[in-house]
């Protein structure tokens, strides 16, 4: 056993952190600091994906002959790893991790040939059509409705919590096709082109004064029978696959690590009048790093896992949770470490571009949005308490 | 970076996890809570044979020269079990500190004799005023004429009475005075001097509370050339803590198995109460919290020989966070057995009471997250 990288694992990580210094600018990193949403906007998060696949980075979990770069467990390790230290925009998964495994392992030539590459270069930007106002934690009990007519479908319904429709010109969705005995039979997995005429966009705004969810609907909207990824009514197989996807890519913990971070640095700072100096900030920040430890560690066991071949089960579900709560915990600690500053909300966004000097230091404007907008990470990719429910059965076999 | 087990330490495990379901049941660990040495002599001579005493001793003096990964697999195995063989005071401490500070002489003297099961050792630092803190030591060892003259009392030393020699941390008064070093001393329990009292310890095996009046010692009882000892206690019990995290997630697993199959098989109001979602969560929640325990307990054990900062806060966050998923299955395990799990009719109570030890032992959970909090500023100044 061996938490060091090897001679060639170091070169990789030398070249991952060459990649960024030339790559990364400052008014990229400084957008994402600013950013208390879960995703960059476009115009920061593409700037990224294209540099990405310029370098031939721009989907490490893909297969080598659809462009992937073939990398082992460690280099992915390395490559997040020094992404989060960065401070990396972070780039829309809609496309890269969640559509394109799809179209990769079940899509047809033409749609491989055809989505593939536009999702490489960011020329197509993605949002996911899955939950409705009817259908959370019950996704499978979707209504929209998709018609056959001649070489058509036609789609009628809604759907919600749509990330960055706004900015999509693409929707993977499940759609009801037939309604079999089973409410998860019947459902189809298609590709929706976002101008198609039929198609609105609402905004909702998240409690922390952003929008990057919408609700999407569509009325009469004409999708041919050619953007049916694989077979009708085999969607739910299609879409389950790509939950795991959203569930755990296995490598959160650089992350939080970095965002525990900059909180630790204003608790340092004079400008929470040292809040670390309080010894219940000190051992709560202490708490909080020793929970990323655990999940670090568990994710290096599920990647030393998976580099030998051996399936880690339902530990997806695992991560998810632990993510979830950890991410949950570090932005409560945030709040409280800016003390009096927390009770300012500046409403405007994006945050880095401002039109005025704002109330509170600039190091401290997404704590609160930050702290509010994170109550959904216990929830959007199936709730805490599915994913109980799926380490109770899986994992416990009850 | 890998953290797959190599077929060696598989085979260890295999072996341990062998050892512990045919030869520590339920009837067995019985015997050993009436028994007043609270171990098993029998078993410490398999123990030797199996090769287990010598794993993390160097090759040069008759060991194996395992790491802290290899001990940690036998602890899991040994928790699965509750082993109460005195194996953390004789071979994760005593062997350690024997290894670390004594010269050539005193190792040769002990670490084969460690290996072959004909020595057992244990360490006494703690004090009562001291609380968990492992710097401060009140008890003196005088330069004398002869040697040393030893004088303090030491609290909770693991497995004392059955140990051969115990190792005694002591302040040392050489003819100057006070040096500000800490010596650690080779006492031989059959002393003159010494009074041990000895206790049965929670959860299984035994510990005591030593006198040491004017105990009188000679010259090379004191380990090494006496270079403050200090340093290498503290590495040593963040290894005992690695090793001891290990032991609770095996204790851990037991208890999550163990309520698991209670709660398929017992029936209320018709139907398992596995059948509740409010038990089945609970059960996951205690599946995923031993799943963290074991995450830490690797990690601490990957980080016992890095340098003294980063293995402190390894160890302190290991044995703050595994405490806390202790507390937290111990208690939930009971809980789901309802009235039963109070009771000494089934052994969830004891496995229970291990895990309370473990939580106690070298402090809980709330100190040594403030260890962890403490050494991390302490690191940003640095």
């Amino acid at each position: 056993m061996d938490l060091s990288f090897n001679a060639e694992e170091r070169t990789f990580q030398d070249e991952v952190r060459g990649f960024i210094a030339k790559n990364l600018t400052e008014e990229m990193k400084r957008a994402t600091a600013l950013t208390p949403s879960v995703f960059s906007d476009p115009d920061i998060g593409m700037a990224w994906q294209r540099a990405l696949n310029r370098q031939g980075w721009g989907a490490p979990g893909w297969p080598v002959d659809h462009g992937g770069p073939d990398w082992t467990s460690a280099q992915r390790w390395i490559f997040e790893t020094e992404s989060a230290r960065a401070g990396v925009p972070n780039v829309n998964v809609m496309g890269v991790k969640m559509v394109g495994p799809v179209i990769i392992g079940f899509g047809s030539p033409e749609q491989k040939n055809f989505y593939l590459p536009r999702i490489l270069s960011g020329e197509d930007y993605w949002c996911q059509g899955y939950s409705e106002p009817g259908s959370g934690s019950d996704l499978s009990s979707l209504k929209t409705r998709a018609v056959r007519d001649g070489d058509d479908y036609i789609i009628n319904g809604t759907k919600i919590w749509t990330t960055h429709a706004h900015h999509a010109n693409r929707m993977f969705a499940l759609v009801r096709t037939s309604d079999g005995p089973r409410q998860q039979d019947g459902i189809s997995f298609v590709l929706i082109d976002m101008t198609t005429p039929g198609i609105t966009t609402r905004p909702i705004l998240t409690i922390g004064g952003d929008h990057e969810v919408n609700q999407v609907f569509f009325d009469d909207v004409r999708v041919p029978v050619a953007n049916r990824v694989g077979e009708e009514g085999k969607g739910w197989t299609y879409g389950k696959y790509l939950l795991e996807f959203e569930r755990g890519s296995g490598i959160a913990s650089a992350k939080l690590r970095e965002g525990l971070k900059a909180i630790s640095d204003l608790a340092e700072s004079d400008l929470t009048g040292r809040a670390i100096d309080s010894p219940d900030i000190a051992t709560r920040i202490s708490e909080v790093e020793v929970d990323i430890d655990a999940l670090e560690m568990t994710e290096l066991r599920v990647l030393s896992a998976l580099q030998t071949g051996q399936n880690p089960g339902a530990v997806s579900s695992i991560l998810k949770l632990r993510n979830s709560e950890i991410r949950q915990a570090v932005t409560r600690l945030g709040a409280d470490v800016i003390g009096h500053d927390a009770l300012a909300i500046e409403p405007m966004r994006p945050l880095y571009k401002l039109n005025h000097e704002p109330a509170i230091p600039e190091e401290m404007l997404t704590v609160v949005p930050e702290y509010l907008n994170g109550r959904a990470y216990t929830i959007f990719g199936g709730t805490s308490e599915i994913q109980r429910d799926i380490i109770a059965k899986m994992m416990l076999g009850i | 970076m890998d953290l797959n087990l190599s077929d060696e330490q598989r085979l260890l495990r295999e072996s341990a996890e062998r050892f512990v379901a045919g030869s520590y049941d339920a009837d067995h660990r019985r015997k050993m809570a009436n028994d007043p040495r609270g171990f098993s002599p029998a078993v410490w001579t398999q123990f030797a044979e199996l090769g287990w005493l010598a794993l993390p001793i160097v090759e040069d003096f008759g060991g194996l020269g395992g790491g802290a990964v290899e001990i940690g697999i036998l602890m899991e195995a040994f928790g699965r079990g509750l082993v109460s063989e005195p194996y953390v005071a004789t071979v994760v401490l005593g062997a350690a500190l024997i290894d670390k500070c004594g010269n050539a002489a005193q190792k040769q003297e002990r670490l084969p004799r460690i290996a072959e099961g004909t020595l057992k050792l244990a360490l006494a630092h703690s004090e009562r005023a001291a609380r968990f803190d492992l710097t401060k030591v009140a008890t003196i060892a005088n330069k004398t004429a002869q040697g040393w003259r030893l004088s303090g009392s030491k609290i909770a030393v693991l497995d004392g009475h059955a140990a051969d020699e115990i190792i005694v941390s002591a302040h040392i008064h050489d003819h100057q005075g006070p040096s500000g070093r800490i010596g650690l001393f080779v006492v031989p329990t059959q002393t003159p001097s010494l009074a041990i009292s000895d206790y049965e310890r929670l959860g299984g095996g035994r510990a005591c509370n030593i006198e040491l009046s004017d105990v009188q010692l000679p010259e090379e009882a004191l380990l090494g050339d006496g270079h403050d000892a200090l340093p290498a206690i503290e590495w040593a019990v963040d290894r005992a803590m690695a090793a001891l995290g290990a032991e609770a997630v095996g204790i851990m697993q037991t208890l999550v198995d163990t309520t698991l199959e209670y709660t398929k098989i017992r029936k209320q109001f018709g139907r398992p109460l596995s059948a509740n979602q409010v038990i089945r969560h609970r059960l996951a929640d205690m599946a995923m919290q031993v799943d963290e325990a074991r995450s830490m307990a690797l990690r601490a054990a990957l980080k016992v020989d890095a340098e003294p900062v980063e293995r402190a806060r390894a160890a302190s966050g290991a044995k703050a966070k595994i405490g806390k998923c202790a507390r937290f299955v111990g208690e939930q395990s009971i809980q789901l057995h309802g009235g039963m799990g109070v009771t000494e009719e089934l052994e969830v109570g004891a496995y229970f009471k291990r895990l309370v030890a473990f939580d106690t032992l070298f402090g809980g959970s709330a100190h040594h997250y403030r260890r962890h909090a403490e050494l991390g500023r302490t690191a940003v100044q640095a």
